[in-house]
């Protein structure tokens, strides 16, 4: 039997360092599926791990089972461009981001395992007037909401990024930033949330798919997997662009669309960028990462589709918005592309809550920034599951939303391209 | 990349086509007597398949014309090209240039 590790510390690094780095064990156990859990969870990617922990942690189940159809953090969690902010427009969504956001400040010591959260600040820009009054409108509803906001001449926004074009075809009239943004590591985060729901008890799965769903009466009773049919009461659903293959097993349709997401990992640089710019109308956001690779984002595939790969036209279009803000990246050359499927709402607003079916909940919708999510997602989803109930900060993000008409339009209200 | 058979211009590439979503939706009828939850369904639910998907686009660069189109949601294989009037083809009958095997009469 392999012994798992134990807490992390300054001491048992350096007493492992002494040792050679052969005393490191396993973060967490590789479960084998039992027949009859209390709660299951399908997806093993951040918001799937972080619910399993707080259900554990503060909800007290012990029996609980994450089943992950490939390994941990395999979707779009260990894909995406790492970006954490709270700077959204409406009451609602600034409430749950910032609470995630302030779950994200404690993380590294919450689970024990350092999550590489740096707060550099998120800088959006505008490039023209109407982009300039937005980010007042944008700064003044953050600071209303209780998120921190500064809002930069064009002078300041250069004294903060000395690299930008001087002079661009798209000129820069300002700026928004949020001091308490920035970046964390993203497979640390999955990683981070495993081990310290597997030392709870939790069992993680990999490689265990579910097929089906038995339902009685309206009420879920048992998942079919590729490994068995699975007994339990309580099933909740984190698999992002594939919420609604899920839904349709348990007989439903979601408001969700499929697209695929692309980012692009450039070959190491120098430190030359030490926050994360956005500018919504060349498309692009970029920031460096601590190997020194730049990190750039883009906007959507705009076409429904479950293909991990991306188009080349995006690619093209990420890479001209790059170079008209920093002309001097033009000769730096990607090392790596790839894209996640991600789950995209009407409104840009996460679904987190009960489903027609009794028993069975769904985390979804989180689009293209459900990774600033997972802390928040994961501790107000366990408290939903839990209480069949959902949390104060996720009851707006309900289902009902679309038939009662009460949308929480962040695409138009905060102007996130995505 | 994909290449469009716009039913007009003929075969350009993707960049000067833009995607309608799913095609086929019915208003529901008759106005007074749709429920909330219908409503909701016409407007913002979609079958989202992993799969065939009947899509519209429009030739927003060329000629301005909306068409339908069946696509593989996995690899993009564009299965047929068909007009914004004309019913779901039946992909089985497809041949491999997406045109609907002649039948005999
Ligand atoms: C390129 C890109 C950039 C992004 N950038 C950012 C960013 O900067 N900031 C931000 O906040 N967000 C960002 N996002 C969005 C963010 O990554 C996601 O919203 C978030 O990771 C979703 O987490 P999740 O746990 O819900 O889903 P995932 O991490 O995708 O996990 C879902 C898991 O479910 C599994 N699964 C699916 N079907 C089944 C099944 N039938 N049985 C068992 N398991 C199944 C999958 O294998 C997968 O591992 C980005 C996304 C992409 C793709
Ligand atoms: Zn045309």
């Amino acid at each position: 039997m392999v012994k798992f590790s134990k807490k992390y510390s300054a001491l048992s690094l350096a007493v492992e360092a002494l040792r050679g780095h052969v005393g490191w064990k396993p973060a967490w156990r590789n479960a084998e599926p039992k027949r009859q859990y209390d709660m299951v969870l399908i997806g093993g990617g951040g918001h799937g791990l972080a619910t399993a922990y707080y259900l554990a942690k503060v909800h007290g189940y012990k029996n609980i089972a994450v089943l992950e159809k490939g390994w941990i953090g395999g979707g779009n969690s260990g894909r995406n461009t790492t970006i954490v902010r709270s700077n959204y427009f409406f009451p609602e969504s600034t409430a749950f981001y910032d609470f995630s956001l302030k779950l994200y400040e404690g993380l590294s010591r919450e689970l024990n395992y350092n999550v590489m959260f740096s707060q550099r600040g998120m800088m959006m820009l505008a490039h023209d007037r109407h982009g300039v009054e937005m980010l007042r409108r944008s700064a003044n509803a953050m600071l209303l909401n209780g998120a921190d906001a500064e809002f930069l001449s064009p002078h300041e926004v250069r004294a903060r990024v000395p690299g930008l074009n001087p002079s661009p075809r798209f000129p820069i009239m300002a700026g928004l930033n949020q001091p308490r943004g920035g970046s964390a590591r993203h497979d640390a985060v999955v990683w981070g949330y495993a081990r310290a729901a597997d030392a709870l008890g939790v069992d993680i799965i990999q490689g265990c798919e579910v097929t089906g769903f038995g339902i009685e009466n309206g009420q879920v009773n048992a998942v079919e997997t590729s490994r068995g049919r699975i007994e339990t009461g309580k099933v909740g659903v984190a698999v992002a662009g594939h919420s609604s293959m899920i839904a349709q097993m348990a007989g439903f349709n979601l408001p969700i669309i499929s697209y695929a997401l692309q980012a692009y990992v450039s070959e190491p640089l120098k430190p030359c960028l030490d926050t994360v710019l956005l500018s919504p109308a060349t498309g692009v956001y970029v920031s460096q990462s601590d190997k020194g690779g730049l990190v750039i984002g883009s906007s959507l595939d705009l076409y429904p589709s479950y293909a991990q790969r991306g188009n080349l036209p995006t690619m093209e279009a990420s890479a001209a918005g790059i170079v008209e803000l920093f002309p001097q990246f033009s000769r730096v050359k990607f090392l790596r592309q790839w894209a996640g499927i991600v789950d995209v709402m009407h409104d840009s607003t996460p679904v987190v809550g009960k489903t027609p079916v009794k028993g069975l909940y769904f985390n979804c919708g989180w689009g293209t920034g459900g990774f600033k999510a997972i802390p928040g997602g994961g501790y107000c989803f366990a408290h939903t599951m839990a209480n069949d109930e959902p949390h104060p900060l996720v009851a707006p993000f309900s289902l009902k939303r679309f038939e009662t008409g009460r949308l929480i339009d962040e695409a138009a209200g905060a102007g996130i391209a995505h | 990349m994909l290449k469009i058979d716009c039913p007009w211009c003929g075969p350009r590439a993707e960049v000067e086509f833009c995607c309608g979503g799913e095609s086929h939706i019915q208003r529901p009828e008759p106005f007074d007597k749709v429920t909330d939850a219908e409503w909701a369904s016409y407007l913002f639910y979609r079958q989202n398949p992993k799969g065939l998907h009947f899509e519209r686009w429009v030739h927003k660069h060329g000629c301005r014309q909306w068409f339908n189109v069946a696509r593989d949601t996995v690899t993009h294989e564009i299965k047929s090209v068909y007009l914004m009037a004309d019913p779901k083809p039946d992909v089985q009958k497809l041949t491999p240039t997406g045109k609907q095997k002649e039948t005999n009469k």
